[in-house]
């Protein structure tokens, strides 16, 4: 189990200051969701915690060491990273592309052992997608080339995943798919981080909320707490129909204010 | 446990089968030209006795040219695969970033300025320097950028100073002589190619071909886009220094050999490709192999058909290149 530590994080793009002196903590076994308008600096969050690109001032942590001091590998051994929009570059089986995720633990030229096999079996069997096996992932629908991503990055065995944007272009059956297998992880004591739109979605399935605006951290807390119809409107110019009851949590956005 | 059908028999009996058909087309190069050599004599000229004469094509002109045929089309379809993987473009080929054609430019210099006559090792010395030139001028064009679209700009921008150059060369070439001189070498040929060339190509094509198969797992994880591969663990530009590094010193070896021959690199990796399961380090191996393959069988074509002036190597890649990569395409056009 790791935590990740975001220590007055703040990143500049080009000279231009995309992400504020973000401090949060992210902790195992609950899933947290990223949520926030477009151009907020969700993605830029998400790559700063992934390492992907260099913190300006402040720090990200794991378990108290700061990544930036981290190789490549031990990082990618640590979280997985699910990008937003499912790209692939070579027509490959599904296998062999969830087999990827087995690189960090690999040397060059060095083949997948036995462990590893069964380490792709086993993502590929949570992801529901062992009947794809032999498929060409260019070639499935968008709902079952998200899960076959997912299982890609599942398949890397990090006790951290980062996902961004899984929900994107997948019909309603397949984002509760995604959503559930995203908590499920969380429930059995990974660090489970994502990036969402749909708040619906957010309030009902994560168990703390992350909403960034304009490169900050406005609010941090549970759903119950993050979700109100002032913030609403302050973030996304919107009105909006916010009920929480049960496990049926809904924010529908009605229009703009 | 449960099997995994693909992972487990991915075609293994390619590798094999790809140095079978290696050995068959090395033999056929070595007994096929305009003295036909049989298996007997091949074999007593190997053991050392038989007829001088034999012994002499043999280990003087049919060797060292097989050798350099081997080598250079191993290194052009292991540069095609390698740089197709890198740049995610099925249509990247060992020319894309400048290498081939700055090679090119030494050798014409050296042939442009007579200093080839010096000894027969100036004109390939000055080719892989050129070659590394460029990568120099690479490194300052797209050094620190990212993704592969700055690279293959900056490629065809070094490729395109270098291809003016040999213009040049052209234009200003003192007497018809040497201009037919630099275009006959522009066609691709090898020809006349002796064990000095073997031991000048040889190093280049190692070190190139080392450097190029160290990183397939990277250019797998490639395949999931910069992000995708860095959280794999991947140094991206670790991988790019050593990729064009393997570039620049295998083709420019390659080249410095045999010319321009064109299409190699860019048909083996897509002939291979369906025979294996598509991860671009799946297509490094075979596609030197295969390269390797096709070029010495370009070679012996070369050597049989009658043709009035002497075919030139490059020519015939690209007239059987052609028609077989179209053939290719169609039928796999659904992947793309």
């Amino acid at each position: 189990m790791v935590t990740v530590t975001l220590n007055g994080l703040s990143v500049d793009l080009r000279d231009r200051a995309v992400l504020h002196g973000i401090s949060a903590t992210l902790r195992p076994g609950e899933l947290t969701g990223i949520i926030g308008p477009n151009g907020a600096g969700k993605s830029t969050l998400v790559r700063a915690l992934l390492g992907l690109i260099p913190a300006t001032r402040g720090a990200v942590e794991i378990d108290g060491h700061d990544i930036a001091r981290m190789t490549p590998k031990a990082l990618a051994r640590l979280v997985s990273y699910l990008p937003q929009g499912q790209a692939l570059h070579w027509p490959l089986s599904v296998e062999r592309l969830v087999a990827l995720g087995r690189l960090p633990g690999l040397g060059p030229m060095s083949r997948l052992g036995a462990d590893d096999l069964a380490a792709v079996h086993a993502a590929m069997k949570r992801a529901d997608v062992l009947h794809l096996a032999g498929r060409t992932a260019t070639e499935l629908s968008g709902g079952e080339r998200a899960r076959v991503m997912l299982a890609r990055a599942l398949a890397v065995g990090a006790p951290g995943l980062v996902a961004d944007e899984p929900l994107a272009a997948l019909d309603p059956g397949h984002q509760i798919d995604v959503m559930e297998l995203l908590a499920a992880e969380a429930n059995s004591g990974a660090l489970v981080v994502t990036v969402l739109h749909d708040l619906t979605m957010a309030a009902r399935y994560c168990k703390r909320l992350l909403l960034v605006d304009r490169g900050m951290l406005v609010a941090q807390g549970s759903p119950q707490e993050v979700l109100t119809s002032d913030r609403l409107r302050a973030v996304y110019g919107v009105t909006g129909r916010i009920e929480f009851g049960g496990g049926s949590a809904m924010v529908v956005p009605l229009e703009r204010v | 446990m449960p099997e995994i059908p693909v992972l487990r028999a991915r075609n293994r009996a390619l590798i094999p089968l790809l140095l079978l058909g290696i050995a068959l087309v090395a033999i056929a190069s070595l007994m096929l030209g305009a003295v036909p050599i049989p298996t007997a004599r091949l074999l007593d000229a190997a053991l050392g006795h038989g007829d001088p004469v034999v012994r002499a094509i043999l280990l003087e002109l049919r060797l060292p040219r097989t050798l350099v045929a081997l080598m250079v089309g191993g290194m052009l379809g292991l540069a095609g695969a390698a740089l197709q993987g890198y740049l995610r473009n099925p249509l990247a080929e060992p020319s894309v970033l400048g290498a081939s054609n700055s090679a090119a430019l030494g050798a014409v210099a050296a042939i442009y300025f007579g200093i080839g006559d010096y000894s027969p090792a100036v004109l390939p010395v000055l080719s892989i320097l050129a070659a590394l030139a460029s990568l120099a001028l690479l490194f300052v064009l797209a050094g620190r950028a990212e993704g592969p679209l700055a690279l293959i700009l900056a490629g065809i921008a070094v490729s395109t100073l270098a291809g003016a150059g040999i213009s040049l060369a052209l234009n200003l070439s003192p007497n018809p002589f040497a201009a037919m001189e630099i275009m006959a070498w522009l066609l691709g040929s090898i020809e006349n190619r002796a064990m000095d060339h073997v031991w000048i190509a040889l190093p280049c094509i190692v070190g190139g071909a080392a450097l190029l198969l160290w990183d397939g797992r990277a250019l797998d994880a490639l395949s999931l886009g910069e992000d995708g591969a860095r959280s794999l663990g991947v140094d991206l530009a670790r991988t790019r220094a050593r990729l064009l590094l393997g570039v620049a010193i295998g083709v420019g070896g390659a080249v410095a050999v045999s010319g321009s021959v064109g299409f190699v690199g860019l048909i083996v990796p897509h002939l291979v490709r369906p025979l294996t399961d598509r991860s671009p380090s799946a297509v490094l191996l075979p596609s030197f192999l295969g390269g390797a393959a096709l070029l010495t069988g370009a070679d012996i074509l070369v050597r049989l058909i009658p043709t009035a002036g002497e075919l030139k190597l490059g020519v015939v890649t690209a007239f059987l290149g052609v028609p077989v990569f179209l053939v290719h395409l169609l039928k796999e056009r659904r992947l793309w």
